[in-house]
Formats: structure tokens, sequence, C-alpha cells
């Protein structure tokens, strides 16, 4: 099951190209662009582990994306997304976050169900991946 | 926020090779290109440097042509436009690394157009896997600008060979070969230690194409660019203390630790300091405009460079 999260994520992956005017758009902008990557898919799952820091002073999309190449190099079987956090005062929060790489296989989620209290049932989902322990997921 | 799928015409082979085969003026793309501008701050603002400015005007036309090429669809592969800048210190090699940035930009050849100065302390780290990440660190601020290392040689230390150094010129050497579109390196540093860091790190020398010498600055430039600086900060000199500053100069230059441009802003920012004392001193009538903004001969002549000048002077004589 393909993951749907973030800005774009109902459109084809976006090519290196598309993902670096995106990019150069949230620099323009003066959003501060971060690099993230996780194992764990769960929409609620919203601590991502950061890829090095917050790239406040970078003027050109060339040295994100020289980021994001390390980045796959490193974490090429896990989830990285690109978002961008704008501190203009009022805002000081995420402007845009979209997913760039993803894992080869993504088995998707389960729904469980958990009867309580008689007839009643609670839902909860949970990612297939995360059966298995963390680092060893999407090998 | 779309996305764009689409690339720019001038880019894509097949409409560039069909856009119009008519002659092109090339005065006209000159002009529009607004290098012009540029070369004429250029040589409005530094004075003297002749073979420099005759440098970057025969690279500003190679640089013109080649866009006019690539809108032909001619241009197989980006130049290579690192640079080296080799000179004295005070000889404005920073100045001219300004300029090269906005002339690079003006034509597209960066993105962006700005300038990062470095020195060794921005790119080496002082352990074991710090080196790595400082001098990326240092690559993606200057991406799509131009980054300009100052004394450059410094990064390579023969004498001790495990010094960082020879990590960041791998990853510098790196980037200079795979990302030229992205980045526009400018060394920088004294003529004959830069000869001797070329020879050593030959990976350097094949990747730098255009090689730009700056010449000292005469003593009658000297004393016009005093006189510049002076203006600029709403000073101005008295005919003596101009005569003074001439005497000044040649007496420097004899000194050790000469910086030529570097140095007369220094013994102006002196004279400023005892003109500024002078009045303080006089305080037995009011300051007038006049005084607030003219610097006497005494002011540069009580400068310990004439003292030494006739110290030396002196030996000369005894022996």
């Amino acid at each position: 099951m393909r993951l749907t999260q973030g800005t774009f994520s109902f459109l084809p992956d976006l090519t290196d190209d598309q993902i670096r005017r995106q990019v150069q758009y949230c620099i323009d902008n003066g959003w501060a662009v971060n690099i993230e990557f996780t194992d764990d898919p769960h929409p609620r799952n919203t601590y991502w582990e950061m890829w090095g820091l917050p790239m406040f002073d970078v003027r050109d999309a060339a040295g994100v994306m020289m980021e994001l190449t390390e980045c796959r190099k490193v974490h090429s079987g896990k989830y990285v997304r690109i978002s961008a956090f704008d501190s203009t005062h009022g805002w000081e929060s995420l402007r845009i976050s979209f997913i760039v790489n993803r894992p080869e296989n993504e088995p998707g989620f389960m729904l469980e169900r958990q009867e309580i209290d008689g007839r009643q049932i609670r839902y909860t989902t949970r990612a297939y991946a995360t059966d298995r322990p963390a680092g060893s997921r999407y090998d | 926020m779309a996305d764009h799928t689409d690339t720019p015409g001038a880019q894509a082979p097949g409409t560039a090779a069909s856009a119009g085969h008519g002659p092109i003026d090339l005065r006209a793309e000159f002009r529009d290109s607004g290098i012009s501008r540029v070369l004429e701050e250029l040589d409005e603002e530094l004075l003297g440097l002749r073979p420099v400015k005759q440098r970057i005007r025969e690279i500003a036309a190679l640089l013109l042509v080649e866009k006019l090429r690539r809108t032909r669809g001619l241009a197989a592969e980006p130049p290579t436009l690192h640079m080296s800048f080799t000179g004295n210190p005070g000889t404005g090699k920073t100045t001219v690394a300004m300029r090269m940035a906005s002339i690079l930009h003006s034509l597209g050849f960066v993105r962006k157009g700005h300038l990062v100065s470095v020195t060794r302390d921005d790119l080496v780290g002082q352990y074991i896997g710090h080196t790595a990440p400082k001098t990326k660190e240092v690559l993606k601020k200057a991406m799509g600008g131009v980054l300009f290392i100052d004394e450059a040689y410094y990064l390579y230390r023969p004498e001790n060979e495990r010094d960082y150094g020879q990590e960041a010129i791998e990853i510098l050497l790196q980037v200079m070969e795979n990302q030229r579109e992205d980045l526009v390196v400018i060394l920088a540093g004294y003529a004959d230690r830069m000869d001797r860091f070329f020879t050593t790190n030959p990976g350097f020398r094949s990747r730098v194409a255009h090689h730009i010498d700056f010449p000292d600055y005469s003593d009658e430039e000297l004393l016009q660019i005093g006189e510049i600086m002076l203006k600029k900060q709403n000073y101005r000199l008295t005919d003596e203390a101009r005569a003074a500053l001439a005497r000044y100069i040649p007496a420097r230059r004899g000194q050790s630790h000469f910086a030529n441009a570097r140095s007369i802003r220094n013994a102006l920012d002196r004279a400023r300091l005892r003109q500024a004392n002078r009045l303080f001193e006089q305080s037995d009538r009011p300051v007038s405009d006049a005084d607030l903004v003219e610097i006497h001969a005494p002011d540069i002549l009580a400068s310990r460079v004439f003292d030494q000048a006739r110290e030396a002077d002196g030996e000369v004589d005894h022996g």
C-alpha cells in the first residue's frame, strides 16, 4: 500500500528536478528546509529523525539536494521527507512536507479491532512494517 | 505549488536548435546582459589593475558567447569556471571576487550570485570525522554562488601527513568536478605559495581554468585610492597632507608587512585618530565644519613609518 502523507502524496513520486524546484520555492520563501527519515510509517508518528540540522542559511536548492543524495545513500530503504519551517512571527510552524524517498515494498497497515465493554469495538491501525525491530523493517 | 514538469525552453536542445538562425547582435546582447554595468562599476571602483580587468573582460566575453551558443543548442557541457586569484595582500582579490560573482550571475552561470568567503578554519575540522561535515556545510551554503577560499595553500600542510586539510581538498575537488553548474570556486593567495600549492595538488591545477594575477599598486594609484577612501568617509586631505601621504606611501612600502590598499586604509584610520585628538586638544576655539572634514599634514607626518624610514636612512649614511 502506497503511503500518502504530506503534500503531493497523491501524485506520482516527484522526480529529482521537481524536488529541486519545490525546495527552491521553499528557500525563496525564506523557510528553513529539513530532511527527515523514518522506518515507522504510522500517520501519527510525527517524530521522524532529522538528517543533520535544519538548513537555515542555504541559498540554493543544490545544497539541499546534495544532503538528500547523501541521506538516500544511507537510508535508501526508508521513508525520507523534506519539510520546510517558516519562522515568521505568527506562523512558526511547518509550511510544507513531502515524501521524497520510500522503500521498495510498502506492506501497508493492519486494522485491529479490539472488543471492549460488551459489544463496543475500538479500532486501531498498525503498520505491518513495525512487526519487525527498527532498522530491519524494509530489508 | 503545482509541480513543474516543463523545463525552460532554452535548455531543450530540440526547441533551441530551431529557435531562429538569424545573425546575433553581439553588442545588443552585451548591453542586455547587464555585464557592461558590472564592468563599468569595476572600472569606477577599482583603480589600476589593468591586467585583471582585461582578463575579466575576456572571461565575460567567453561567457557571453557560451551563453549564446547554449541558446542555439551548440554548447556541449557547462564550461569550467573555477579560478585562482594570485597577488599580494590588499590588491583587491576579494573585491574582484565579489564582482565576479555578479558577472557570473548576470550571465546565468551561477543561479544566486552570492559570495561565500572562507579560509582554512572554516573548512578543516579539529578531530577525525569533523572535516567532512564542516566542508560540506560550507559547500552547501555556497551552492548557487561563488566559494572564495582565501589563502587556499593553507589547506595543504605537507609537513603533517595526518593533517585533515587533505580530506577537505578531496571533497572540494569532487564537488568542483561533479557540480560545475552549481558552484564556482575561486582560490586566492600569494603567487609563489599558490604555485607551490598547485604543483603539490595537480588535481586543483587541472580543474582551475582561469589564473588571474593581481599586480601591486603603484604609489600614485595608492594615493588616489587613499583619497577615494577618505572621500567615502567624508574626509578631505589638505594639499600639505596630500604631499605627506605621497611621501608616506613609498616609505611604508619599504617596510615589512606592506599590504597595498589595506595598509593605506590602516594609515588613514590612524590619521583620523590623530585628527580627532588634535581637535580635542585645541579646545580654545570652537570646531568648524572644515575642521571636522580636513586631515592636516601633521596627522600623517606623526606616523612611526617616517621615524623608521629616517632611522634606516641614518644607518645607511653611517654605514
